[in-house]
């Protein structure tokens, strides 16, 4: 696999700057390697979009970042913390390493400027020796990318369509050539054919400008086609971490599993959906033990009680889950009774 | 539909603990978080303080303000804690028996005022059409209207201008500022969906008005009550000073009136205005503080940032949008990363 470009390590974020805050995210590990696109899913409220934010330092009060490191490496190949940069750092940094979108496209854009003006604005600020020609160029150039045509530069806003706002968004994103692009649900507002054609073409660019793409969404099966690898993630932690095609077929977590089947498969035969019973936690009174563990239908008696580690399962596979079933010690001692045949195959 | 089951089964166990502990924080917390911000707190301890003045005042006053005594003049002594004026009255018992001036004016002018814009705002606001042109239209003329003059012309008719009278003017001047403003916010909640809900349901227009509008502007209302208040005070206090009211009827602005006339200043009696000055000032304080209670229960980014000021300067937490706060243990203490010019500094004084 290539060079990692962007690694989270041990990330915490808490809400609250009280004396009883919320901890959504404890202690997320996340490495993005150069070129790869990381699906990012679970249920509402999980910490997808936290962990975006907070890698980026975009959360906004009362997000507080309590602990980790976020290794960023731009395109020279040094590597700074994100979370250690100064504020006019920060600002370099974003962008030009880093460039986010957002969900709401219709309410990014600013109604009383053309989309010109609004491409441009970011790169002037980035890059304040080009002239206003260049500027234009560089704008017709990303719309282009994006599939609009030029003419559309002098728009505004409420003359394009959703999708076509949506496409401006990421025109925008990737105005500075990025290392790597967060996308938060991006296509969440557009119909499916238009969700289809969005996401073909980040994957085109992708593959012709070379960067990275952390694709968070709740829609798994639209993961499964696009992504190289997916995260799992549920009550701010990361559950399970594999290839596309690995999670897809063989996943490994029992909540991984039951997300899988609440959703019809694109290919293949048809399958019954099953669903997941209950509800999500609270994440202000979380116990010791499995987050999932009042949720799953294999839990045991340990999972109650000692909080599950992100690692290798006992198969050896190369792939990480944070599940007592496949822990090495347990299996071996015999204390469980077998692996489900659903997270065995 | 076989999930729906499985989903309430599983959740039944710890259902009743979600609920009970779910129900009964939300129901503490908000009734206690006016009372937790402590600008609001000061605010509110100020003012009752000086309620209780206004009530108590004329007994616990330790001579009559009219009482004219031989201690002409006096600085403050322990006969006369705030010392004397030039008649030789009781300059302390004359700011307690005039608390109750101030604050009965700005009270019922306040109400007025804040009733007259509630109904005149929130008609205007939901009826439309040429009601709300005819109701905009009145309280533009009475925006420009000149409060103080007017105020002086009607006290200058009236045979006995009080407190009453000044305040009611103040209440039927001052109103078309809250109404403008309650005016815009209905506006924006009629054509939410929650009050088309109501409409659509059959709701009666006066009941929509009640139970759907009004209680989205209680903390416009309640602001512009205060801002009102802290306004009548100041008129009031005004023009008792520039001797339109009867001086006879104590305030903290007959008192400035006297102190006035009888060139305290450059006679060096400082004990004469200073302290009803002071006390304008104080309930002026008050007032304000609590207004920003006010805005900052209405708003929940005001509220998380300035409920634990003193916390966050503690944690070295500096709330911005965009940059995110990273507060990181390292070894005993705690550091701010996002001012990194202290990275290698010692924390000790930035601590303190």
């Amino acid at each position: 696999m290539s060079e990692p470009v962007l690694e989270i390590r041990d990330l915490h974020v808490d809400y609250g700057f009280g004396d009883d805050p919320t901890h959504v995210l404890r202690g997320v590990d996340l490495t993005l390697h150069r070129g790869e696109v990381l699906g990012l899913a679970g249920e509402s409220g999980c910490g997808k979009s936290t962990l975006a934010y907070a890698a980026t330092r975009l959360l906004p009060p009362p997000g507080l970042i309590t602990g980790g490191e976020v290794w960023l490496t731009d395109r020279d190949g040094r590597r700074s913390d994100v979370l250690g940069l100064t504020d006019a750092q920060l600002r370099a940094a974003r962008w030009r390493d880093v460039a986010i979108v957002f969900q709401g496209a219709m309410s990014s854009l600013n109604p009383v400027f053309r989309i010109g003006r609004q491409l441009t604005d970011g790169i002037r600020a980035h890059r304040p020796g080009l002239s206003p020609r260049d500027l234009e160029a560089r704008a017709a150039e990303l719309l282009e990318m994006v599939g609009i045509s030029a003419d559309r530069l002098r728009a505004y806003p409420h003359q394009l369509s959703g999708g076509m706002r949506q496409r401006v968004m990421i025109a925008m994103a990737l105005a500075l050539e990025p290392q790597v692009l967060l996308m938060d649900e991006p296509t969440t507002a557009l119909d499916v054919v238009m969700q289809r054609q969005i996401l073909e073409q980040i994957m085109e660019l992708r593959d012709r400008l070379g960067f990275s793409v952390v694709l968070i969404t709740h829609d798994v099966s639209l993961l499964v086609e696009v992504a190289d690898r997916i995260a799992i993630m549920y009550a701010g932690e990361i559950v399970e971490e594999a290839t596309a095609q690995e999670v897809y077929r063989r996943p490994r977590h029992p909540y991984s599993s039951g997300l899988l089947g609440s959703f019809p498969p694109l290919h293949g035969p048809r399958r019954e959906l099953s669903g997941i019973p209950g509800a999500p936690p609270d994440l202000q009174r979380l116990g010791a033990g499995c987050p999932f563990a009042p949720r799953c239908p294999h839990a045991m008696d340990v999972c109650r009680q000692v909080r599950p580690v992100l690692g290798p399962p006992s198969t050896g596979e190369d792939r990480r889950v944070a599940c007592h079933l496949h822990d090495a010690d347990l299996v071996g001692a015999g204390a469980s009774s077998g692996l489900p045949p659903e997270l065995a195959r | 539909m076989a999930t729906s089951t499985t989903a309430i089964e599983v959740a039944a166990p710890t259902g009743p603990d979600d609920v009970a502990q779910g129900v009964a924080r939300p129901g503490r917390r908000p009734r206690l978080l006016f009372l937790r911000n402590s600008k609001a707190l000061v605010g509110i301890v100020i003012l009752v303080f000086f309620g209780i003045l206004a009530v108590v005042g004329p007994w616990i006053a330790p001579y009559d303000p009219d009482q004219v005594s031989t201690a002409l003049l006096q600085p403050p002594s322990g006969a006369h804690w705030l010392g004397t004026d030039h008649t030789g009255r009781d300059i302390l018992s004359q700011i307690i028996v005039g608390t109750r001036g101030v604050l009965v004016v700005g009270l019922v002018a306040g109400l007025g005022a804040t009733a007259l814009g509630v109904i005149v705002g929130v008609t205007a606001g939901f009826v439309g059409g040429l009601g709300d042109e005819g109701l905009s239209a009145l309280s533009n003329v009475f925006l420009v209207i000149p409060q103080l003059p007017l105020i002086i012309i009607i006290a200058a008719q009236l045979p006995s201008a009080g407190g009453i009278t000044v305040a009611l003017v103040i209440g039927v001047t001052g109103w078309a500022w809250g109404a403008r403003v309650l005016r815009a916010q209905t506006l924006s909640l009629r054509k939410r969906d929650f009050v088309e809900a109501a409409r659509a349901t059959g709701e009666r227009t006066w009941r929509i008005v009640l139970a759907e509008v009004l209680p989205n502007l209680t903390a416009i209302i309640a602001a512009g009550f205060v801002g009102t208040v802290t306004f009548a005070v100041l008129s009031q206090v005004t023009l008792a000073f520039i001797g339109i009211t009867p001086v006879s009827e104590w305030n903290w602005g007959t008192i400035l009136f006297w102190a006035q006339n009888n060139l305290a200043l450059q006679r060096g009696a400082w004990w004469w205005f200073v302290p009803a000055g002071l006390c304008i000032a104080l309930l002026g304080m008050a007032l304000t503080l609590i207004n920003f209670g006010i805005d900052e229960l209405v708003n929940p980014r005001l509220r998380s940032t300035g409920m634990h000021a003193r916390t966050l300067r503690r944690r070295g937490i500096r709330p911005r949008v965009g940059f995110t706060p990273v507060v990181r243990p390292t070894g005993p203490g705690v550091r701010d990363v996002g001012r990194p010019a202290l990275h290698h500094a010692p924390h000790t004084e930035e601590e303190r």
